[in-house]
C-alpha cells in the first residue's frame, strides 16, 4: 500500500510540473504568432481603433511578465479567458461541448476494447489458424481505414438506407438525453471498429509473448483449465501493453474529435477548435489546447496508477 | 508387500512423441519405456536435446496438442493417460502428479503472490474455499522450510531468492500429495549449497509422503546423489537403463562410456601442478584418455593483472550492495585464477571491473602496467586490446544478424588492425584454431549448436591477441562432453599463447582442472585464496569447505555425503547507508594460501 501511495505522490509532482510546462508554451505560441493577434482577429477591415481596443480587452498592452502571470491566475481559479466571438466565457464554451466528445470517446473507447480483447485474446491462443489469420488481415484493412470513411459509409448505410439512426448533429436543444446518445452510435461504431484494430494487434502479441511463459506452463502442470491459464494467468501479465495502447488511443481519440465530430456534425469540443481557428478566436484555441493537454497528462497517470496495480514489480 | 504395492505408479510402455516439422511428422524420442514405483526415485538422464524434457512432458500430455503427438502407453496406476479426456489429464495434473521445473525464476506467475499461487493448486484439486486453502498454504510453506512463512505469504515472487522460489514450487507441487513427482532439472539453476538443500528436502518429503520420483537431469552428480535406478538418452533413444550403481560401475552403452568418462570430477588432479585437461573421450568406443597436465607457468614474472582494494558499490534507495569490497589479488601471464563462489557473491562483478564495464568506487586496477579504475575512454579503447571478455551465455552474446565472420572479424576492425581482406584470411585463422572450419564464417549464429557458439565467442576473444581474457561462466552452460572440450581448447590457447585467465565459475570441479590458483568470494569479499591444490585439499574458510562439501559426487556410493543443509538464505550483501566494511586481516597457511580471519 505504501509502495502505491508514495508512486501516487511521485505522479502527482510530476504531473503538476507538465502542466506548468503546458501552460507556459501555450502562452508562448500564442504570443509568438506572427502578426498582432488583435489584428488577424479583427481582420483586414478594422480600424486601427478597434485593433487597440481588441488590445486592451485582451490585454496585450501590458508587459510580457504581467501577461503571463494574470494568465496563469486566470488558470488557477479557473478562468481560462472570454471568448472573442461567442460572447461568453471560454469554460463556458468548452462546458458546453463537453459532452457529445466525452460520450463520444468513451463509447468509441468502449467498443474498441470490447472487440479488440476477446478478439486478441482468441487470435493468440489459435495462433496460426484460419481464424488468426483471418483477424490479422482484417486489423491490417481496419487500421488503415480512416475513420471519417468509414463514418460515411455507415451513415450510408444505417442513416440514409436503413433509417435506423440520424445521419448527423445532435439533435435540437430540447432532444432528450437518450436520444442525444442516439446520434453518438454510428460515430462511436466507426471510431471503435477503427480503434480496435491496434488494439487487437497489441493485444494478440502480448498473449503471443506470455502464453510461451514458464509459468503459464507452470499453471498447466498445476491442472488449470485452459480457460483459467488463458484468462487469469496469462492476461494479467499481458495486460502491461494493452493497458498502455488503450492509453494512447483514448488520447488519439480526444485529439482526432476535431475530424469526427466535422464529419458527423457534432457540435463537441472538436467542433468548438475548428470553428475558433477558423474564426481566430485565441482565447478559445488557447484554453482548449490546456484542456486536451491536461487530458492527456490525466490518462497518463491513470495508465501509470493500472501499472502499478497490475504488476507488483512496476516502480515509477 | 500387496498387490498394488507392487505395481508402479507410472509406466511409461514404447513412448514415441514427434513433433509436426516442415516436413511431416519427426520423432523426438523413440520407443521409451520406464517405471516408477511408490518411493523409488528414477533418474533420466542426457545432454541436451536428448529429449529428456520431452519425455516428461509427454507424461504430463503438457506439449502443445497440434504440433506434438505421443504414441504408445503411459500408464498412471494402471490407467492410460494417452486414452484419458482433457478433463481428466487436468485432475492428473498438479493431483496425482506434482511437476517442478528447472527455472524457478520464471516458472512461478510474477503478478500473483505466492500464497495465492498454492492454494490456487488445493482449490483446483482439494475442492477448498480460497480461504481454506490460504491456511494450508501456509502449512505447505512451512513444510518446504521457507523462513518466516506467514509474512511471506502476501509476497510477490520477485521477492524471493531462487532457492526460496523452488521451494515455493515444490510446496504448490507437493499441495495435493502426489503419487508422483516429475523433476524437471529442478537444481540446475541453483548454487551448489542451495542444490543440496533442495535435494535434501526432495528425498525427505519423498520418504514422508512414498512418493515415486522421475528425476530429470544432465548432471551425473546429483544423479549419483538421488537415483535408485537412471535411464540415459541420447538424441531421442534409451540407450541404457538399470540400477544406479550398476550404470556408474559397469556402463554398457558406449555413450554411457564417454558420458560418464567425461564428467568433471572433484579430485581427480593427483600431484599436477598446473591445469590438467579433460580426457579426450573417444566417441566411438567411450574410451578415454588421461587428460595431459599443461606446462606450469614460469615463476617470477610480473603481473599482467593486478587488482588492490577493490569496491564496487551501487546505491538504492534503502541502502548500499557493496557487491565487491577489499578484493586485491594478481594475475600472472600464462595463469588462471579461479574466482569462484555463488550467485551474488561480487565474482561476475568483479571480472566486470576489471573490464570497465562498470566503474569501481575504490580501489586500483592495473592491466599490462596501466591503470584501468582511471583511464580516460581512448585509453580505455586501447585496452581492450589487452583484456578481452567471454560470456556465459553463448546464445545471447552472438548478434544473431551478423555473420560469425564478420563478429569474428569486427574488433580486429574496429582497433585497425587489419584491412577488410586481411580480415577474411585471419578469421579463417581463427576459427581452425577453435576447432571449427574456416568454410563457416559465412554463417549466422543460429546454426550453430551452444559449444559451437562459444567456440566463436573464443575466437572473437582472442582476435586481438588479448593477454588477459576474463571468462565469467564460459562452460557453465554447455553440455558434459562439450564443457570438457572447450574448457581444452581455452587450456591449450593459454599454452600456446601464454594467456592469462580470470576464470570466474561456480563449478568446482571444472575450476579444479582449469586454475592454477583459486580465490573463493562470500557477499563480495574474498575469504580464501592460494594455489589450487591448497585450497581443495586443505580448505581453511568454513565457507569454502562448505562450497566444496556440497558439489555432488559422481558416485553412488559415495551418496549422502552432501553438507547438511542450512535452510537459512544467503546473507546479502546490502547494507545501510554509510555502512563502513570492518577491516578484513588474513592469515597465510601455507606459501601463497591466504584465509580471512574471522571478525573479532
Amino acid at each position: 500500500m505504501a509502495r502505491i501511495v508514495r508512486a501516487l505522490l511521485k505522479r502527482l509532482g510530476g504531473m503538476a510540473i507538465v502542466l506548468a510546462l503546458v501552460v507556459t508554451v501555450v502562452f508562448v505560441i500564442v504570443r509568438v504568432t506572427p502578426g498582432d493577434p488583435a489584428a488577424v482577429m479583427l481582420g483586414s477591415d478594422a480600424t486601427p481603433e478597434d485593433i487597440a481596443e481588441l488590445r486592451t480587452k485582451m490585454g496585450l498592452d501590458a508587459p510580457l511578465i504581467a501577461q503571463y502571470g494574470q494568465f496563469v491566475l486566470g488558470i488557477v481559479q479557473g478562468d481560462l479567458g472570454q471568448s472573442i466571438f461567442l460572447d461568453q466565457p471560454v469554460t463556458s464554451a468548452l462546458a458546453a461541448r463537453a459532452e457529445p466528445t466525452f460520450f463520444l470517446t468513451l463509447f468509441s473507447i468502449l467498443i474498441a476494447v470490447a472487440i479488440a480483447l476477446p478478439v486478441g485474446i482468441l487470435s493468440a491462443v489459435k495462433r496460426g489458424t484460419l481464424f488468426d489469420q483471418v483477424v490479422v488481415t482484417l486489423t491490417m484493412v481496419a487500421a488503415s481505414v480512416p475513420s471519417f470513411w468509414l463514418g460515411l459509409m455507415l451513415i450510408q448505410v444505417f442513416a440514409v438506407g436503413q433509417g435506423w439512426f440520424p445521419a448527423s448533429g445532435y439533435g435540437g436543444p430540447d432532444t432528450s438525453f437518450l436520444e442525444r446518445l442516439h446520434h453518438l452510435v454510428l460515430p462511436a461504431v466507426a471510431l471503435g471498429i477503427v480503434n480496435s484494430a491496434l488494439i487487437t494487434r497489441f493485444t494478440r502479441a502480448a498473449m503471443l509473448d506470455v502464453l510461451g511463459d514458464d509459468y503459464v506452463r507452470t499453471a498447466r502442470a498445476k491442472g488449470a483449465s485452459e480457460r483459467r491459464v488463458i484468462l487469469k494467468h496469462a492476461l494479467k501479465n499481458a495486460l502491461i501493453p494493452i493497458i498502455t495502447v488503450i492509453g494512447l488511443s483514448i488520447a488519439m481519440l480526444v485529439a482526432g474529435a476535431v475530424v469526427t465530430e466535422t464529419v458527423f456534425g457534432l457540435p463537441g469540443v472538436g467542433n468548438l477548435v475548428v470553428s475558433a481557428v477558423l474564426r481566430r478566436d485565441y482565447p478559445v484555441i488557447q484554453g482548449t489546447l490546456l484542456v486536451v493537454a491536461a487530458i492527456y497528462v490525466l490518462i497518463n497517470f491513470i495508465v501509470d496508477m493500472l501499472y502499478i496495480l497490475v504488476d507488483p514489480r512496476v516502480r515509477l | 508387500m500387496t498387490d498394488t504395492a507392487k505395481r508402479p505408479v507410472l509406466s511409461v510402455e514404447n513412448l514415441t512423441t514427434s513433433f509436426k516439422t516442415a516436413e511431416g511428422w519427426r520423432a523426438v524420442i523413440r520407443d521409451i519405456n520406464v517405471e516408477v514405483n511408490a518411493g523409488e526415485t528414477v533418474a533420466i538422464v542426457g545432454e541436451s536435446g536428448s529429449g529428456k524434457s520431452v519425455t516428461a512432458l509427454s507424461t504430463m500430455r503438457l506439449l502443445p496438442a497440434g504440433r506434438a503427438r505421443c504414441e504408445g502407453r503411459i500408464l498412471l496406476e494402471g490407467r492410460d493417460l494417452l486414452k484419458a479426456s482433457e478433463a481428466e489429464m487436468r485432475s492428473v495434473r498438479g493431483g496425482t502428479i506434482g511437476m517442478i521445473f528447472q527455472e524457478p525464476m520464471t516458472s512461478l506467475n510474477p503478478v500473483f503472490t505466492i500464497g495465492n499461487q498454492i492454494a490456487e493448486a488445493l482449490v483446483l484439486h482439494r475442492d477448498l474455499s480460497w480461504k481454506a486453502a490460504e491456511a494450508e498454504a501456509l502449512r505447505l510453506m512451512e513444510r518446504v522450510r521457507i523462513p518466516a512463512a506467514k509474512s511471506r505469504l502476501n509476497e510477490y515472487p520477485h521477492k524471493f531468492s531462487g532457492g526460496m522460489r523452488q521451494r515455493v514450487m515444490i510446496a504448490m507441487a507437493l499441495a495435493c500429495r502426489p503419487k508422483l513427482l516429475i523433476a524437471d532439472e529442478p537444481t540446475t539453476a541453483l548454487d551448489v549449497t542451495v542444490q543440496a538443500e533442495i535435494l535434501h528436502l526432495l528425498r525427505e518429503l519423498q520418504r514422508e509422503e512414498n512418493m515415486g520420483v522421475l528425476f530429470i537431469t544432465h548432471d551425473m552428480g546429483v544423479v549419483a546423489e538421488v537415483a535408485d535406478r537412471t535411464l540415459v538418452m541420447f538424441r531421442g533413444d534409451m540407450v541404457e537403463t538399470g540400477p544406479t550403481p550398476q550404470i556408474f560401475a559397469a556402463p554398457k552403452a558406449v555413450y554411457t562410456r564417454a558420458l560418464l568418462a567425461s564428467i568433471p570430477r572433484l579430485g581427480t588432479m593427483g600431484d599436477a601442478a598446473a591445469p590438467r585437461r579433460f580426457p579426450d573421450v573417444d566417441p566411438a568406443t567411450g574410451k578415454a584418455s588421461d587428460g595431459r597436465v599443461t606446462s606450469p607457468v614460469p615463476g617470477g614474472v610480473t603481473p599482467i593483472l593486478k587488482v588492490e582494494k577493490l569496491a564496487v558499490r551501487f546505491a538504492l534507495p534503502q541502502g548500499q550492495i557493496h557487491a565487491v569490497e577489499d578484493v586485491s589479488f594478481d594475475l600472472k601471464p600464462g595463469e588462471t585464477l579461479a574466482l569462484v563462489g555463488e550467485s551474488g557473491c561480487g565474482k561476475s562483478t568483479t571480472g566486470r571491473a576489471i573490464m570497465r564495464l562498470v566503474d569501481p568506487s575504490a580501489g586500483s586496477i592495473t592491466v599490462d602496467g596501466q591503470d584501468v579504475a582511471k583511464a580516460s575512454s581512448g585509453a580505455l579503447r586501447a585496452m581492450r586490446r589487452t583484456s578481452q571478455m567471454i560470456f556465459q551465455d553463448p546464445f545471447a552474446s552472438l548478434n544473431p544478424r551478423i555473420t560469425i565472420g564478420s563478429a569474428i572479424a569486427e574488433p580486429m576492425l574496429a582497433h585497425g588492425l587489419i584491412s577488410r581482406r586481411e580480415a577474411k584470411e585471419r578469421v579463417a585463422e581463427l576459427l581452425q584454431q577453435v576447432g571449427l572450419s574456416a568454410a563457416m564464417a559465412d554463417r549466422h549464429p543460429h546454426e550453430f549448436s551452444g559449444g559451437q557458439r562459444q567456440r566463436i565467442s573464443i575466437a572473437r576473444a582472442i582476435a586481438l591477441q588479448p593477454k588477459l581474457i576474463v571468462a565469467d561462466e564460459a562452460v557453465s552452460a554447455l553440455d558434459v562432453s562439450v564443457k570438457a572440450q572447450v574448457s581444452n581448447l581455452l587450456l591449450d590457447l593459454q599454452e600456446q599463447h601464454r594467456l592469462a585467465y580470470l576464470f570466474i565459475s561456480h563449478d568446482m570441479a571444472v575450476v579444479e582442472r582449469m586454475s592454477h590458483r583459486v580465490a573463493v568470494m562470500f557477499l563480495g569479499e574474498i575469504v580464501e585464496i592460494g594455489p589450487r591444490a591448497a585450497i581443495f585439499d586443505n580448505p581453511q574458510h568454513a565457507y569454502t569447505r562448505r562450497l566444496i562439501s556440497a558439489v555432488p559426487i559422481p558416485d553412488p556410493a559415495r551418496r549422502g555425503q552432501l553438507n547438511p543443509p542450512l535452510n537459512e538464505e544467503i546473507k546479502s550483501p546490502l547494507r545501510p547507508h554509510g555502512y563502513v566494511p570492518p577491516k578484513r586481516t588474513y592469515r597465510e597457511v601455507s606459501p601463497g594460501h591466504f584465509v580471512q580471519e574471522a571478525a573479532a
